[in-house]
């Protein structure tokens, strides 16, 4: 176990580092708070908001991956790492989670997020406000899918963007990203500011870190500041959410030949 | 007052979800009573697009748009929309369209809604229902904005013939510098294999195939059917397959006319990936693998075994059936 006074060293250490590297990135980690994916999907009132009975929420998977590569930057080259997230107190707790696996400070807007254009707008507050050289989010949230934010932020605050982005290096003001496409992928040269959209690849699953002890108990005292939201009108609201309807039961069949032929006469897609 | 579509080409030819994406189209501007606007970016003939229902083409060429460069195809259309005054902007799931659609939309101030799967259910106001929580719910959202942005999710609509004699013109875009800061250096594409975005039939195999030299018969399979091939994620973090492959709520999503699932136990994160696809199989050895729960049709057996059985019939099937 550390003492507070040599952690109250290694920030000492790493605000001097601030100071004296003059390619040290400010990046800030967009952090989308869902429901785990093991999570029932159920709605309450008339079918117009979501069930978070029971609901366990975590960290948006595509953001996790985000959040390692911010620390491998922080790590190999030097540069502070902060958290977002836009939403209520209830977030909290993912936010703290960020913290505990590394990241220096976190910052929640306080305010729900209605829809991807209003959280985006939030973002590009903060960024503009906290000076931020690189964005890191998600290629989507798994709650509602929108895959919008990151590009939104980017035109909002006038950077490079790159989207499904599988590899980023930076070196000074210059980035080097790999983006996945449709059947490959492509690789692309641009500049900071950047704001990317993340997902596995960023790093590897393995690379992933969960939280120790340490870090938790470090979590507690860095700092998590709560700002109050901009004015942001949602382009968009949700009127009424519906279940697929239930699937019919399986056919079994025995051999191949009778698949064949049920593929072929009843499905009709070979 | 037109419903603008961007037409997706590859190698000057249009894609089928370009078809797919004028089809709907069409869809929405009959239901508004206006017309559709198409947008092809050095696409050479547009002339078919007709065929779906554009009554007009908007033609660019540009050395400059060789490959896809989100911020400058975003600004094209942006432009395009304000020139033809078009309400709706229709664009669909491809990596393209997700990477440029939040672009357009804060660049036209629309509001944008992705993965929408039916025609509007009112266009005033405008309401789409699109998929939510990977496939595992259905969300009908109001766009409140003036200029509206929807993503059609793949294979949701189908291609619909609805001709229409289409004319075409040059369109020039102006191109700020700015446009341009990121750039492709290069590109690296499979070209003589399906992709899992455009295949109508995927087969997709899990850890029940023990190791990646087992694979033979799943890309046989594959060949056979013109499929595009995928896996579970564990089988792509083991490295038994690229991450390319890997298909399910973290992975790419699928949405083809079938699905063929082999030794894949169908976890809910694998299953909500997946489950946008019409007809899905099962080949597992175990009865009580959840994936039959979810599934059209089902094999249990061994996949050692079912999977060459297959093989041969399919190959008989094909050469019976040309
Ligand atoms: C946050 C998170 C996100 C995730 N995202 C995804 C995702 O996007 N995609 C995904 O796929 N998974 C995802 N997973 C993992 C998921 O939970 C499962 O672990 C995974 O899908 C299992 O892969 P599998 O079916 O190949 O392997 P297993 O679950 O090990 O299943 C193997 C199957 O093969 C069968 N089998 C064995 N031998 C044979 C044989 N000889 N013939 C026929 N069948 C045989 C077995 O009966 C079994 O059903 C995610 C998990 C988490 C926690």
């Amino acid at each position: 176990m550390h003492s507070i006074f040599e952690l109250y060293l290694v920030s000492l250490a790493s605000l001097k580092f601030t100071q004296q590297n003059s390619s040290y990135m400010k990046i800030l980690v967009c952090i989308s708070h869902v429901p785990d994916t093991t999570s029932k999907i159920n709605f309450t009132d008339g079918d117009t908001k979501f069930d978070t009975n029971g609901v366990q929420f975590v960290i948006n998977p595509n953001d996790e991956f985000g959040l390692t590569r911010a620390m491998w930057f922080k790590e190999k080259q030097g540069a502070a790492v902060h958290v977002a997230n836009v939403g209520g107190p209830e977030t909290e707790p993912t936010l703290r989670k960020a913290l505990a696996i590394g990241a220096d400070e976190a910052i929640r807007v306080n305010t729900p997020a209605t829809d991807g254009y209003s959280v985006a707008k939030q973002l590009a507050h903060v960024v503009k406000e906290g000076g931020y050289d690189l964005v890191i989010g998600g290629r989507e949230s798994i709650d509602y899918n929108g895959g919008m934010v990151p590009g939104m932020v980017a035109k909002m605050i006038d950077a490079n963007f790159v989207n499904t982005c599988i590899s980023l290096e930076v070196e000074g003001e210059s980035a080097t990203a790999i983006r996945e496409i449709d059947g490959g992928k492509e690789t692309i040269s641009t500049k900071l500011p950047l704001v990317v959209g993340g997902q596995k690849g960023l790093v590897e699953e393995s690379d992933l870190r969960i939280p120790n002890m340490r870090g938790i108990m470090q979590a507690r005292s860095k700092p998590l500041h709560v700002k109050e939201p901009v004015d942001a009108t949602a382009e968009t609201n949700t009127n009424t959410f519906e279940k697929p309807a239930p699937k019919g039961a399986v056919k079994l069949v025995d051999t191949v030949d009778e698949l064949v032929d049920l593929l072929h006469n009843e499905a009709k897609v070979i | 007052m037109s419903v603008l579509v961007y037409t997706e080409s590859e190698n000057g030819s249009f894609k089928k979800i370009a078809h797919e994406a004028v089809s709907y189209a069409k869809g929405i501007a009959d239901a508004m009573g206006t017309t559709v606007t198409a947008v092809a970016v050095n696409a050479g003939d547009s002339s078919e697009l007709g065929t779906y229902g554009a009554s007009k083409v908007l033609e660019v060429s540009n050395d400059k748009l060789q490959n896809f460069n989100a911020e400058a195809y975003a600004d094209v259309l942006a432009q395009a929309v304000k020139n033809e005054g078009a309400k709706v902007v229709v664009l669909t799931s491809s990596a393209n369209s997700k990477f440029m659609a939040p672009l357009v939309a804060v660049n036209l101030e629309a509001g944008y809604v992705p993965n929408v799967t039916e025609l509007p259910s009112s266009t005033e106001p405008f309401t789409v229902k699109h998929s939510v929580f990977t496939n595992k719910a259905f969300s009908n959202t109001e766009i409140n904005t003036d200029t509206k942005v929807v993503g059609l999710a793949k294979n949701a609509y189908g291609i619909k013939e609805n001709p229409t004699s289409a004319s075409t013109e040059a369109f020039s875009p102006s191109l700020a510098e700015d446009d341009f800061s990121t750039e492709v250096v290069s590109v690296d594409k499979a070209t003589d294999k399906v992709t899992i975005a455009d295949a109508e039939i995927v087969v997709s195999a899990g850890r029940g195939m023990k190791g990646p030299e087992n694979w033979g018969m799943i890309e046989e399979l594959a060949e056979t059917l013109g499929a595009a091939t995928a896996c579970s994620k564990p089988v792509s973090d083991m490295g038994w397959r690229p991450h390319g492959e890997h298909v399910g709520q973290t992975g790419k999503p699928v949405a083809s006319n079938l699905y063929i699932a082999i030794g894949i136990s169908g976890a809910i994160q694998h299953l909500a990936g997946i489950n946008a696809s019409k007809t899905k199989v099962v080949i597992n050895n175990d009865p009580e693998a959840p994936f039959f729960k979810a599934a059209d049709y089902g094999i249990v057996g061994d996949a050692f075994e079912v999977v060459p059985q297959l093989v041969e019939k399919l190959k008989a099937f094909k050469a019976a059936n040309g």
